[in-house]
């Protein structure tokens, strides 16, 4: 993937939050506490689980279905930053080879199911987290932390970091378009020119933020970037908040699938 | 009224490396006046605009805005007589919404919610970009930042607008649209730029500035059609004035 359509499909998931469906009208609060929860409950599987974790999708799935948020987009998205996990997960096979089970003559070892697991929780809580900026808007995420409580620098180092990712990017692509239009076509014009590269656009970043500074002064900042309040918690929020947490706590404490699991082979025996 | 004056009184300054950016600089401009500020790249006009609310102090020589001298005391209040818009509207629309970037600076006045929406569907009707409200900043093109850029100052109600190349990046016809609102601005103008034939527009008065110096101060259609004065400070005559 090139550098261009990364960046463009950054932009997109910025305007996927302009919708108006249910999901996006919640207040941003009721979502980000719920999707905190969310991540907490999956986090707290122990390290073998893998069965009760798979209604856990049921969370992602309705956020996405309700909010109209394409599938694909959300699942290119995790397939992206999935090295990450991989590589988190991929030795446990090697290291971990205890039998854990055996299914059809094929016994399974504990590092797969462990490995397993680490993928399982991963695509939730990446695909939730997603989803919450999808469907809320970074900055909606942002106002809703400071609301709740968080420290004022926390938040506008967020603010910041949303507004001028972009800024950022379209200079990177701006020096590195620049280079290529000069380098006719050979290729790793060196490890020497990249450094300055990064040097050039650190530059660049200070002269900008110490503009960005001004500009603030000029229009009276004191150090807390202010807001307005302007959702309040309805009766749909706490609804919401109600439903995900009962949920929440029904699939983490009764071991539902594995229950239906029973059944299943009580019926084909 | 006789607050809105901005009055430079033998003012020097010299940067921390060691370059006189501003050698002795002095004017008056009075209430409701509209001036521009001409020069060549690097005459000193930035450095000018950043004395005007106290971003750069005077190294000699005073600043005095309305019946206020510039100092360390008195910044905050000047602020919110001076508005300025930067050059390049990234810089000033740092807030992820347009309304949120709007909204900034009443909110900081410290005004309650209900002032403060007012205030932002003014600043937003005024430059005729109401729709543009929910949008955050880099969705939008070049022409609508600096008209949103332009009601973040203005939301503020400053005395005084200072701005620094309005019409860089503009198409001619965005840049013809800003020439119209500039000209329905009741405030006292100045406006530093390289485009002359917007100065001619929008300004009665003409500073010209050269070596840290104000090198000529008069009515702009007098100084701007004086063709070898323009050539000897690196300009030239405004296009409506060339002929062709």
């Amino acid at each position: 993937m090139t550098f261009d359509t990364l960046y463009f499909d950054i932009g997109r998931l910025d305007r996927l939050s302009y919708r108006d469906t249910f999901v996006h009208h919640l207040d941003p609060r009721a979502k980000v506490i719920a999707t905190m929860l969310f991540l907490l409950t999956v986090i707290s599987f122990p390290k073998y689980e893998v069965v009760a974790l798979a209604p856990f999708f049921l969370f992602p799935v309705l956020m996405m279905t309700v909010g109209e948020i394409p599938v694909r987009f959300i699942i290119r998205k995790i397939i992206v930053v999935s090295p990450f996990a991989i590589f988190i997960g991929v030795f446990n096979p090697i290291l971990d080879t205890r039998t854990a089970a055996v299914i059809f003559g094929v016994s399974l070892s504990a590092g797969w199911l462990s490995f397993l697991s680490i993928l399982l929780k991963f695509s939730l809580t990446v695909s939730s987290a997603l989803l919450l900026i999808a469907t809320t808007s970074f900055p909606g995420v942002c106002h809703a932390l400071r609301r709740l409580g968080f420290p004022a620098l926390f938040v506008s180092q967020l603010l910041f970091l949303y507004r001028y990712l972009f800024v950022l990017m379209e200079e990177a692509m701006r020096i590195i378009r620049a280079r290529e239009m000069r380098s006719f076509g050979t290729r790793n014009t060196g490890i020497k020119v990249f450094v300055r590269l990064i040097g050039v656009l650190f530059l660049r970043t200070v002269d900008r933020a110490e503009r960005i500074y001004y500009a603030m002064l000029s229009r009276g900042f004191e150090g807390d970037i202010p807001s307005l309040k302007r959702s309040r918690i309805v009766a749909a929020d706490l609804m919401f908040m109600a439903a995900t947490v009962l949920f929440l706590v029904v699939f983490r404490i009764f071991p539902i699938t594995e229950g239906i699991g029973r059944v299943a082979q009580e019926l084909f025996r | 009224m006789s607050h809105h004056i901005v009055e430079f009184k033998n003012v020097f300054f010299r940067y921390p490396d060691g370059t006189e950016a501003l050698n002795g600089v002095n004017f008056r401009i009075t209430h409701g006046e509209s001036v521009g500020v001409v020069g060549a790249n690097g005459a000193g006009k930035s450095t000018l605009l950043q004395h005007m609310n106290g971003y750069l102090m005077p190294t000699s020589g005073t600043v005095t805005i309305g019946d206020l001298i510039i100092t360390e005391k008195t910044k905050r209040e000047i602020r919110k007589k001076v508005g300025i818009v930067f050059q390049n509207p990234d810089d000033q629309l740092f807030m992820p919404t347009v309304f949120d970037d709007v909204a900034f600076g009443p909110l900081n006045l410290g005004l309650d919610e209900a002032a403060v929406r007012e205030r932002v569907r003014k600043a937003l009707g005024m430059v005729n970009s109401l729709e543009l409200r929910d949008k955050p900043p880099h969705h939008l093109s070049a022409g609508q930042k600096s008209s949103v850029a332009i009601a973040s100052v203005m939301a503020m109600e400053p005395d005084i607008l200072a701005m620094d190349e309005p019409a860089a990046n503009l198409d001619p016809r965005s840049r013809r649209s800003l020439i119209t609102l500039l000209k329905t601005f009741k405030h006292s103008k100045i406006i530093a730029s390289h485009d002359l034939d917007l100065i001619l527009d929008v300004c009665q008065r003409c500073i010209v500035i050269g070596g840290g110096t104000v090198v000529a101060d008069g009515p702009s259609a007098e100084i701007l059609s004086n063709k070898t004065f323009l050539e000897e400070n690196n300009l030239e005559l405004p296009l409506s004035f060339q002929g062709r």
